[in-house]
């Protein structure tokens, strides 16, 4: 009899949930999981702060999040995603064909991407080039080509510590992967005159050059990390030797357990980096579906809240945590208001 | 039966030995003896290795986790100043909605800037913001929640306990040093010494962390605010849903397969399908879920009707098997006796052998449960790995509402950058076991308590 009462509440569970298409209140959101600490602080803020429902943010990373935020328009696809880049042609194109036709693009601040290493080990001065020469796949010798032969950062420059190469990199499934393979190992290949090389070696194919330019080395001396940075502190906690890849933020977090390297002779803060000063930085995005706008209640407040001045502006929370506030936050906020979408 | 049979050949070469005394062990007698101690001493050297694996787990998740459980508030009599909740001085409601939460800081702020001119601390170098991030975030919102619930509080000065920020925290829980706090960007020697002082003086309390258990996540500005309610809310809702769905399902389908089914290939390839699923990475399950519950139905995201679907499918093997394991247990006798005695098929299975393979079917589908509410894998899917910040309401609306479940928010935590996240991964942990605990402890009661032996 137990057995037919609990059929009998089965069915209904079932009947329910087919009947489940019920509006959605809050607004969703999916993506970098550099942008989602700074997601998750609008969130809750915005959630006390107003009178709407809570946004339920998730992270997975850029990718991942703009390939659900393309999937379609309608309340069971995300409303907003967060990326640490910008967003593909290839991807607005994917968009296109499933019917997101109307994005609304808001950059609202930048973060720093650092090199850090043990506490207790020695200091590091890098510049691109150093960086390039000691994890690129291959580098330029004696004019031509060859596979990457350096053991440790000394053998790189002089002036480094002779600590054997160990890099800890963001997998190429985050947005970090893309800026570290633009600012640092693309402007290393220029620096250290490799690209040339790779130019004369590849002389039809100004693709390949580029190519060979962001080649890691593939022989175990930089793992590619495709958790998040907690994996990467926790790998350079068990090899000291270790030279890890993290957003400033997060260094800024655990600046008991890391020691942050210079690049090009600047020390990364929210300061350097929102001067300019320092090199390797890149804008944060976060995109919105306009067609989500009034079907979805508060979903262009939350853009608006996002972007505000007590929120994202300098002294905020988000500052708080390690954004570098962008300096047009007024444009931002004007483009958000006026619902621009993406040409 | 057949040991009986056994027994003759055992025997005779035994009868070939009578030679020797019966007290003095002959060689080959030796060596069995020596082999099955061997063979003793590798049983107890692999539980050995076992519980050792075990205790190292349980010492390493409590030493890192039980302090999730204690958390350090500060109290002091805060004055309410008009001129930050209020500026226009009207006391419209509308007017003092508008005022977020980070302004409320300022209060906070002042008021501890007061107690200190009061108590007369002198500590050099305590800088601005020393002051600034000694107060949890959660406090400026939990004061603004007060003044506009309750106007008439502003001007006032009230005791007010309240949280204290989670490197403050730390300082009480070893995590942070007086060394590290030197080193630390977040915190200061300066700001260390005034949590001493405050410690002395009586002003910052350690107490049990009841919010812990009952309050929802918190971002990554606010560690020491994030709780497991919603997260332990979360999994009952999933757990709720997998009992009611998989166990009359799974007990359906193994009553036929097992007492009607006629045996021919077509069950057997039934039979080997649900062994094979059993074994499935759960994964695989969530791809499933995403695809046919989300994509083709249209089930909202991150919501325990998602996750409890997913796991019922996830757990319907275990619950099978382990049903139809429960009813051939039951003697063959015992159907006979009723079908002699006249009982159609049905009433033999639902009078007699199914009360009877009861145990061992609550057994199973107890076991399952608790795998299911240990599961992480199928959820990262679904879009369970979520920050919901919102209870879901009671069931069954609440089965549509988002919610996080304990597996995941572990997951979750574990990947923020404030150390007190670590703590509190390692205190959800410790929540988890003594769920599962709970559950194995009662699948053994029910067993003890209804099984029947012949």
């Amino acid at each position: 009899m137990k057995s037919v009462k609990l059929t009998v509440s089965a069915i209904a569970v079932i009947a329910a949930s087919a009947s489940a298409a019920a509006a959605r209140d809050q607004v969703q959101v999916a993506g970098s999981s550099t942008v989602l600490p700074y997601a998750t602080i609008v969130a809750e803020a915005f959630a006390e702060n107003t009178e709407f429902a809570a946004p339920v943010v998730e992270g997975g990373g850029s990718s991942a999040g703009l390939k659900q935020f393309c999937e379609g328009v309608g309340e069971n696809t995300i409303d907003v995603a967060n990326a640490s880049r910008k967003i593909k042609d290839s991807e607005v194109e994917t968009c296109k064909a499933n019917g997101v036709a109307n994005i609304m693009e808001v950059q609202f601040g930048y973060d720093g991407i650092v090199f850090a290493s043990d506490i207790n080990g020695p200091d590091f001065v890098l510049t691109p080039k150093d960086v390039f020469l000691a994890l690129a796949a291959e580098v330029p010798a004696d004019g031509a080509v060859a596979a990457n032969a350096a053991a440790n950062w000394s053998d790189v420059n002089p002036d480094l510590p002779a600590q054997p190469i160990m890099a800890f990199i963001p997998g190429t499934k985050h947005g970090t992967r893309e800026v570290f393979e633009e600012k640092v190992m693309m402007a290393g290949c220029e620096e250290s005159g490799a690209l040339d090389a790779f130019k004369a070696a590849h002389p039809d194919d100004e693709d390949a050059a580029e190519a060979a330019c962001i080649a890691i080395r593939t022989d175990g001396k930089s793992v590619d990390i495709d958790g998040d940075y907690t994996e990467t502190l926790a790998r350079i906690d068990s090899d000291k030797n270790g030279v890890g890849v993290f957003g400033l933020s997060f260094y800024e977090n655990n600046t008991d357990k890391l020691k942050v390297a210079t690049m090009n002779g600047v020390t990364p803060s929210v300061d350097t980096v929102a001067s300019g000063e320092y090199p390797v930085s890149r804008p944060l995005f976060f995109y919105v579906k306009k067609d989500h706008i009034g079907v979805i209640p508060g979903l262009k407040e939350y853009a608006e809240f996002f972007v505000s001045d007590a929120i994202a502006g300098p002294g905020g929370p988000l500052a708080t945590y390690g954004l570098v506030p962008d300096p047009k936050l007024a444009d931002v906020q004007a483009g958000v208001a006026d619902e621009a979408v993406m040409q | 039966m057949t040991d009986a049979t056994d027994m003759t050949p055992m025997s005779a070469p035994a009868a070939r030995h009578t030679s020797g005394s019966l007290l003095t062990a002959s060689a080959r007698t030796k060596r069995r003896n020596a082999a099955e101690t061997r063979f003793k001493a590798y049983g107890i050297a692999a539980i050995a290795i076992a519980v050792l694996a075990l205790m190292f787990l349980l010492y390493s998740i409590v030493r890192d986790g039980a302090s999730a459980f204690q958390q350090t508030y500060v109290s002091l009599p805060v004055t309410i100043s008009a001129e930050v909740v209020d500026p226009k001085g009207n006391r419209d409601p509308a007017e003092m909605a508008k005022v977020i939460s980070m302004s409320y800081g300022k209060v906070l702020d002042d008021s501890l800037k007061a107690w200190i001119a009061a108590e007369n601390i002198q500590i050099p170098d305590l800088s601005e913001a020393d002051i600034k991030s000694f107060f949890s975030n959660e406090a400026q919102a939990r004061l603004r929640e007060m003044v506009l619930a309750d106007p008439s509080i502003i001007g006032e000065t009230l005791d007010m306990t309240a949280l204290t920020s989670s490197r403050v925290d730390g300082m009480f829980k070893g995590r942070v040093t007086e060394a590290s706090a030197a080193l630390d960007a977040k915190t200061s020697v300066a700001q260390y010494q005034l949590a001493q002082a405050m410690k002395d003086k009586g002003a910052l309390v350690t107490k049990f962390n009841t919010a812990f258990i009952t309050k929802p996540d918190a971002s990554d500005n606010r560690a020491e605010a994030a709780g497991i309610g919603v997260a332990i809310l979360g999994s009952f809702y999933m757990m709720l849903i997998v009992l009611v769905l998989a166990l009359p399902i799974g007990v359906a389908a193994s009553i036929y397969l097992e007492e009607f089914a006629p045996k021919n290939r077509f069950t057997d390839v039934i039979e080997v399908n649900i062994a094979n699923l059993a074994a499935v990475p759960s994964i695989v399950f969530g791809i499933l879920g995403l695809a046919a519950f989300i994509n083709f139905v249209g089930l909202p995201r991150s919501t325990p009707i998602v996750g409890g679907l997913v796991l019922t499918l996830m757990t319907l093997p275990t619950i099978i098997i382990s049903t139809r394991a429960a009813l051939k247990s039951v003697p063959p006798s015992i159907r006979d006796a009723a079908l002699g005695v006249g009982a159609s098929k049905m009433q033999t299975v639902f009078h007699h052998v199914l009360p009877l393979a009861m145990p061992g079917i609550l057994t199973g589908t107890i076991i399952g449960l608790a795998q299911a509410l240990g599961e992480t894998a199928p959820l990262l899917l679904i879009g369970m790995v979520a920050f919901v910040t919102t209870y879901p309401s009671a069931p069954p609306e609440g089965f549509f509402d988002p919610a996080s479940a304990l597996p995941v928010q572990v997951y979750n935590w574990t990947q923020r950058a404030d150390p007190a996240f670590f703590e509190r991964a390692s205190g959800a942990i410790i929540v988890l076991l003594v769920f599962l605990l709970c559950m194995n402890l009662l699948a053994i009661f029910l067993r003890r308590k209804f099984e029947r032996r012949w």
